[in-house]
C-alpha cells in the first residue's frame, strides 16, 4: 500500500462522526422517525457508531439495521471474481421511516443505487437519505449524499482507503496511490 | 471463491469447502425468504430449464420458486407433454432446447447418470435433481442446513439414515456430503433394504431401530419408495412399522433430544408415525424451507460464476 497522505486521522474521525450525528438529528428534526442502515463492511461499523453519538446527544435508541448489496449489484457479467454475498440484517419495518444509509466511501454511485433498489424491496420508507465519510467524485450514476463527512477530491489511480478498529488495527482515512502498482 | 464445479451433479468427490460455501452462502437466501419482497434481481436474464423427467412436487416446486425468486427465467419440461412421447430421444431433445440459449440445467431422471450425460451434450450449467438411485445432492445440502440450524454443527455429529437405504439417492448424497464435513454416519434398515457392502464407503450398518435412535444425534427417515419395488423386500409395511418405524414411544424410551428429518413425501404410519412426524422432534417443514434457500443458494453460485 502506498499511502500518498492521511486524510482523517483517529481525532478527526471522532470529530466528523459527531459532526455528522448533529447533521443528522438536525435536518430529521430529532431521531424519532431515523432508522440507520449500514452497507457492509465498513458502513455497518460507521452506523454503529453514529447510533452510538445519537445516544449521547439525544438519549434515543436508534434501530440499525446492515445491509449486504451483493444479490444487486450490476457487474455479475463483467467481474472476473465472484463476489461474496454476506447476510442482510434488518429486523424491523422500514415503511414510513426516515433512513439514513451509511456507506464509508461514496465514488461511483453504483453500490449506493444497489442499496436503493434493496431498501425499495423491504418496504415504502418516507426518506432515503445518503450519509458518507468520504466523497471522493468519479461519480456515473446521478446520485448525491446527503450528509459527507470530507470531500476528497482524487484521481482514477488513488484510491481511499478507511480504517476502522473494529476491523482493522486503527481509526484513520488514507489515500493511496495505486498508479504505480499497476 | 467460487465454486470448484461447473455442475452439480452429486456430492461424491465435492470438497468440503464447496458445501461449506453452498451452505453459507444459503444463510443470505434465508434472510431473502422473510422479507416482504422476497425476490432479489442477481440472476436477471439467466434462463434456467427444469427438465423433469419422472414426478415431483416438493423438489421442482422448491426449484422453480428458487429460480423465480433470483429474477431468473424458466422453462418447465416434462416429458408427459413433450415430444418425447413421439419417439424424440433424449439426445435430440435436449440439444434443441440448448439451441434456445439457456444458462442452467436443472433435471430430474429416472436413470442415474443423465445429469453427467448432459454435461456431453450441453454447454449450460447441469444441476442434479435427482438421477434414479444415484444421487439428490440439493436434498442432502438441505438436510445438512437443516442439522445444523439445529444443532449448530456439522462435524462431530453422529446421524443415522433409517430405512429404503437401498433404493434411496438422498441416502447417497448425504452419505458423501455429511462425512465430507466430519459427521459420523451409520445406516438402520432390514438388510433386505441395506445394499451389501456399504460399509466400504465408510458407514456403520445398524438393525437395530431403539440403537440407533439412542446412540445418534440425528435420524434421517428415508420413505419407503413403494413405486421402486421396495415392497418385495418387506413382508407388509405394517411389519416393517413395528419393527423400524419411529414413533414417539420409542424417541421418549431411547432419546428424547435426537432431531428427525423426513425428505418427503412421508409414508405416515410407515416409515414415521404421525405423531413424530408432527412433533417436536422434526424439522421437516424447516427442510422444505430451507430447501428454497439451499437451491438458491446453488443457482447463485452456478449462475454467476465466470465460465
Amino acid at each position: 500500500m502506498d499511502i500518498k497522505a492521511t486524510v482523517i486521522d483517529r481525532e478527526g474521525l471522532n470529530r466528523t462522526i459527531t459532526r455528522l450525528a448533529h447533521e443528522i438529528l438536525e435536518r430529521n428534526k430529532g431521531s424519532k422517525n431515523l432508522v440507520l442502515i449500514g452497507m457492509r463492511t465498513r458502513g455497518e461499523f460507521l452506523a454503529k457508531r453514529i447510533q452510538q453519538k445519537i445516544k449521547e446527544i439525544d438519549g434515543s435508541d436508534t434501530n440499525l439495521g446492515v445491509l449486504d448489496t451483493t444479490l444487486y449489484r450490476d457487474d455479475f457479467r463483467t467481474r472476473l471474481k465472484q463476489p461474496e454475498v454476506s447476510v442482510t440484517e434488518i429486523k424491523f419495518d422500514l415503511t414510513e421511516k426516515d433512513i439514513i444509509l451509511i456507506d464509508d466511501v461514496l465514488y461511483t454511485g453504483r453500490s449506493t443505487r444497489s442499496a436503493l433498489d434493496a431498501l425499495m424491496d423491504m418496504g415504502r420508507p418516507n426518506t432515503i437519505q445518503l450519509c458518507v465519510l468520504v466523497d471522493r467524485g468519479h461519480r456515473e450514476m446521478p446520485i448525491k449524499a446527503d450528509f459527507v463527512g470530507k470531500n476528497i477530491p482524487t484521481s482514477i489511480n488513488e484510491e481511499v482507503k478507511v480504517k476502522m478498529t473494529e476491523i482493522d488495527d486503527e481509526d484513520a482515512v488514507y489515500l493511496v496511490d495505486n498508479s504505480k502498482s499497476n | 471463491m467460487p465454486l470448484s464445479s461447473r455442475h452439480l451433479l452429486g456430492l461424491a468427490g465435492v470438497p468440503k469447502e464447496d458445501i461449506q460455501l453452498i451452505l453459507d452462502t444459503a444463510v443470505t437466501f434465508r434472510e431473502v425468504l422473510e422479507r416482504p419482497i422476497k425476490k432479489v434481481p442477481t440472476l436477471q436474464g439467466k434462463t434456467v430449464v427444469n427438465l423433469f423427467f419422472e414426478n415431483s412436487t416438493r423438489t421442482r416446486i422448491s426449484f422453480e420458486l428458487a429460480q423465480k425468486r433470483l429474477s431468473a427465467d424458466t422453462v418447465n419440461f416434462s416429458t408427459s407433454t413433450s415430444s418425447t412421447k413421439k419417439g424424440e430421444t433424449f439426445k435430440d431433445t435436449v440439444r434443441n432446447i440448448e439451441a434456445m440459449k439457456i444458462d442452467m440445467i436443472v433435471v430430474r431422471h429416472q436413470s442415474a447418470g443423465v445429469p453427467q450425460f448432459l454435461t456431453q451434450i450441453s454447454n449450460a450449467h447441469i444441476i442434479n435433481a435427482g438421477d434414479g438411485r444415484h444421487e439428490h445432492p440439493t436434498q442432502a445440502l438441505l438436510d445438512m442446513y437443516s442439522i445444523k440450524e439445529r444443532l449448530g454443527k456439522l462435524a462431530g455429529l453422529k446421524v443415522c439414515i433409517v430405512g429404503d437405504v437401498a433404493h434411496s439417492r438422498v441416502a447417497l448424497s448425504n452419505i458423501f456430503g455429511l462425512k465430507a464435513m466430519g459427521a459420523d454416519v451409520s445406516v438402520c434398515g432390514p438388510p433386505t433394504l441395506i445394499p451389501k457392502g456399504i460399509e466400504s464407503i465408510g458407514v456403520k450398518v445398524i438393525h437395530d431401530i431403539d440403537k440407533a435412535i439412542a446412540e445418534h444425534d440425528v435420524l434421517n427417515v428415508l420413505r419407503i419408495q413403494l413405486e421402486r419395488k421396495a415392497g418385495s423386500s418387506i413382508p407388509t409395511t405394517r411389519e416393517y412399522h413395528n419393527y423400524f418405524g419411529i414413533t414417539a414411544d420409542r424417541i421418549e424410551k431411547n432419546n428424547k433430544d435426537v432431531v428427525i428429518l423426513h425428505p418427503g413425501p412421508i409414508n405416515r404410519g410407515v416409515e414415521i408415525s404421525s405423531e413424530v412426524a408432527d412433533g417436536p422432534y422434526q424439522v421437516i417443514l424447516d427442510q422444505v424451507t430451507n430447501g428454497v434457500a439451499i437451491r438458491m443458494a446453488v443457482l447463485y453460485l452456478l449462475g454467476t460464476m465466470n465460465n
